[in-house]
Formats: C-alpha cells, structure tokens, sequence
C-alpha cells in the first residue's frame, strides 16, 4: 500500500509547512546560542539534536524511523535470562 | 463517519467531551484502566477506580449514546511498587465478569525495570488463566524502543499467550514492525504534541497497510485531544484514500479485535439511534 498523492501534490500541499518547521528549528537552535556560553555546548543532547538534523540529509524513505532510533535507548538482547 | 476510539481515558474527561466525540462520529470507546498522576496510597483505591470503571462512567457514557468499554490492571507506573501491585491483581477477578470489562490492561513498562517486568509478566500469567485479552501500553520518547522489545520477548517466552488477543499500543516508525511480525494487533496513539500526528500515523499506514492496526486518542488529564481520531480520518480523506480504508481502522478493526472479548456486546449504530431499521 502507498500512497494515492503524487510527489508533486504532497510537496504542493506541504512545502510551506516543511519551510516553517525548519524556521521553527533555525531559530530554536538560535536561541540556545543567544542566551550565552554556560558549557551547554558540550551537552550530549545538543550533539544528538545535531546528528538527527545531518540524517535528515541522507537519502532514503525511512527517516522518521533512524531518527526514532537515533534517540532510543539501546535494546539488550537475552535481558530476561540475567 | 463512525468510529470507535480503543484507548482514552474518559475518566480524565468531561461529559461536554462525550458530547463532542458523538457529534464527531463516536460510538463506542475503551477505557485502559491507567496511572492518575499521583501514585496511589492503597488496593482500595483501586478497587473504587474499578468501581467507577465498571459501573459509573458507562452509564455516563450511555448519556452520550456511547457504548464504554473498559481493561483493568495496575499500570506500570505504580506496578514499580511490586507490594502493592500484587494486592491489586488480587482484586481485579471480581470484576472480570462485569458486562464491560473486555480484559487486563493497560498493562506494559514505563521505565523498563525489572519490578515492572515482573509485574507484567504476572498480569499476562492472570489474563491466560482467565481467558482475557490483553492490551498493552508501550514506553515513549527514548524508552520505547528497547521497552516494547522487552513486552514482545516476555509475550514470546509465554507459549499460552495468543497474539491475535493481544494489542501493543502505542506504536511508532521504529516499533510497528516488532509488534505487527510476531501476529500481535497494533495501535497508534495521536498526540497533539511531542509524539505521532495523524498525519505520521497516515504514513505509517500507507508503508505497513491496514492490518491489525488502528489509531487512537489516548485521551487523559493531560495535553491531549479526545477527537484525534477524526483528525485522522480527516487527514487520510485529504490524502485521497477510500473511505472503506479509513473505516477499517477507525471502526472495523477495533470490532473485529474487541470481538474476541466474550463480554464484548455491541450495538450497531443505526440500532442505538433507534431508527428502527436494522
Ligand atoms: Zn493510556
């Protein structure tokens, strides 16, 4: 199953919306560099939020989901016989 | 459109909401039994939420033209407390034949402890033993991943647990597949903020298929929407799909799930609005 909408129709109807989100993103990341040098760019979740936007540049039609793995905890195999 | 919303808390919500969602389209709901915000001092208290559960809130929802369903358990938040969680699952067979109940749940992991597994592990022991299904409420954010992992290998390790009479709720990109490739059903929960839209819970759809799957509004005392669901089905008509797709996830396929429940006695709408037609 896909999709009954065109590449061309999804973006028509999407374009403003992805533009205002990456405005949305733009000026958040700004924010945290306007307000000053507290050490927090050597916070890990800033490097995360870094990596995730880098994926987003990469080929592919599973983003969303390297970006959902991207944030998850890491899943120990044979947990339960511990 | 008619739809069913399998997960929202109605307790959390105003009667003004029932009204809404019946405007809306709604017909029936279940109500996972789950966390209040605060950690509860006592067995008794639940036993009174089982109370309202059963008794109170689907007359209340019968006010709206509703149908209420309702799962019961100790949810995993306060399943940490292993005590306390025991002397809950002792009381919850008493209600098991009340004509709503449709099984044990919101059952699952919140932090992926070892406490909350046990507790998990011993609610499915209960719903096997007395032949419920089972609905189950998977981590968010960074949990959820390995959490609902750790659910799959428990459900797997137990050889009496159906997959078909069991829903992983709460499913995103990364954990639709795990859920949906061992035969257990899935649910999508639409959030108006940081976690799944409807419209990527329409993505999903479109890669995985309508199988076993449906969405739902998880509504609660939280920033939540109790009409997410036609917000979905809103969002698939833009995108051009038929309407026997959409009412297959939003009506169909709770019917077809529920239906395993032996409690599970639903009326048709056309029946409940008392049109006299069949
Ligand atoms: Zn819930």
């Amino acid at each position: 199953m896909s999709s009954p909408q065109t590449a061309r129709q999804i973006l028509d109807r999407h374009y403003l919306e992805i533009r205002s989100k990456i405005l949305d993103l733009a000026a958040s990341l700004d924010r945290v560099d306007r307000a000053g040098k507290d050490g927090t760019q050597d916070d890990p979740r800033l490097a995360k939020l870094r990596s995730g936007i880098e994926l987003l540049l990469t080929p592919g039609t599973d983003r969303a989901e390297r970006v959902q793995m991207l944030f998850s905890d890491t899943y120990v195999e044979n947990w339960m016989k511990k | 459109m008619y739809f069913i919303d399998p997960h929202v808390h109605m307790i959390s919500r105003t009667t003004d909401d029932y009204e809404r969602m019946t405007r809306m389209g709604c017909v029936a709901i279940s109500e996972p039994a789950f966390w209040a915000g605060y950690d509860r001092g006592s067995a008794a208290s639940f036993h009174d939420y089982f109370r309202q559960l059963t008794e109170f809130e689907p007359m209340r929802a019968g006010w709206s033209g509703i149908q209420h369903y309702t799962w019961l358990c100790i949810n995993a938040k306060e399943a940490e407390n292993v005590s306390l969680a025991r002397e809950v699952i002792k009381l919850i067979p008493e209600f098991l034949d009340r004509p709503n109940v449709l099984g044990i749940g919101e059952i699952g992991l919140n932090k992926n402890t070892m406490n909350e597994s046990t507790i998990f592990q011993e609610h499915v022991d209960l719903a096997v033993r007395m032949d419920q299904q089972i609905l189950i409420h998977t981590p968010h954010l960074q949990d959820k991943f390995k959490g609902t992992h750790m659910i799959v290998d428990m459900l797997r390790a137990d050889y009496r647990v159906q997959p078909q009479r069991v829903l992983i709720d709460h499913v995103e990109e990364h954990t639709v597949r795990l859920a949906r490739d061992h035969g257990f059903w899935c649910a999508m929960t639409l959030y108006p903020t940081t976690k799944c839209t409807p419209a990527r819970a329409a993505d999903i759809i479109e890669q995985y298929g309508d199988e076993q799957i449906m969405v739902n509004s998880a509504g609660d005392w939280g920033p939540s929407n109790p009409l997410a669901v036609p917000d979905f089905i809103q969002e698939m008509r833009k995108r051009g799909h038929s309407e026997t797709k959409i009412k297959k996830i939003v009506y169909d396929n709770p019917l077809k799930f529920f239906s395993q429940s032996k409690n599970f006695r639903f009326q048709a709408p056309d029946i409940t609005y008392g049109t006299g037609k069949p």
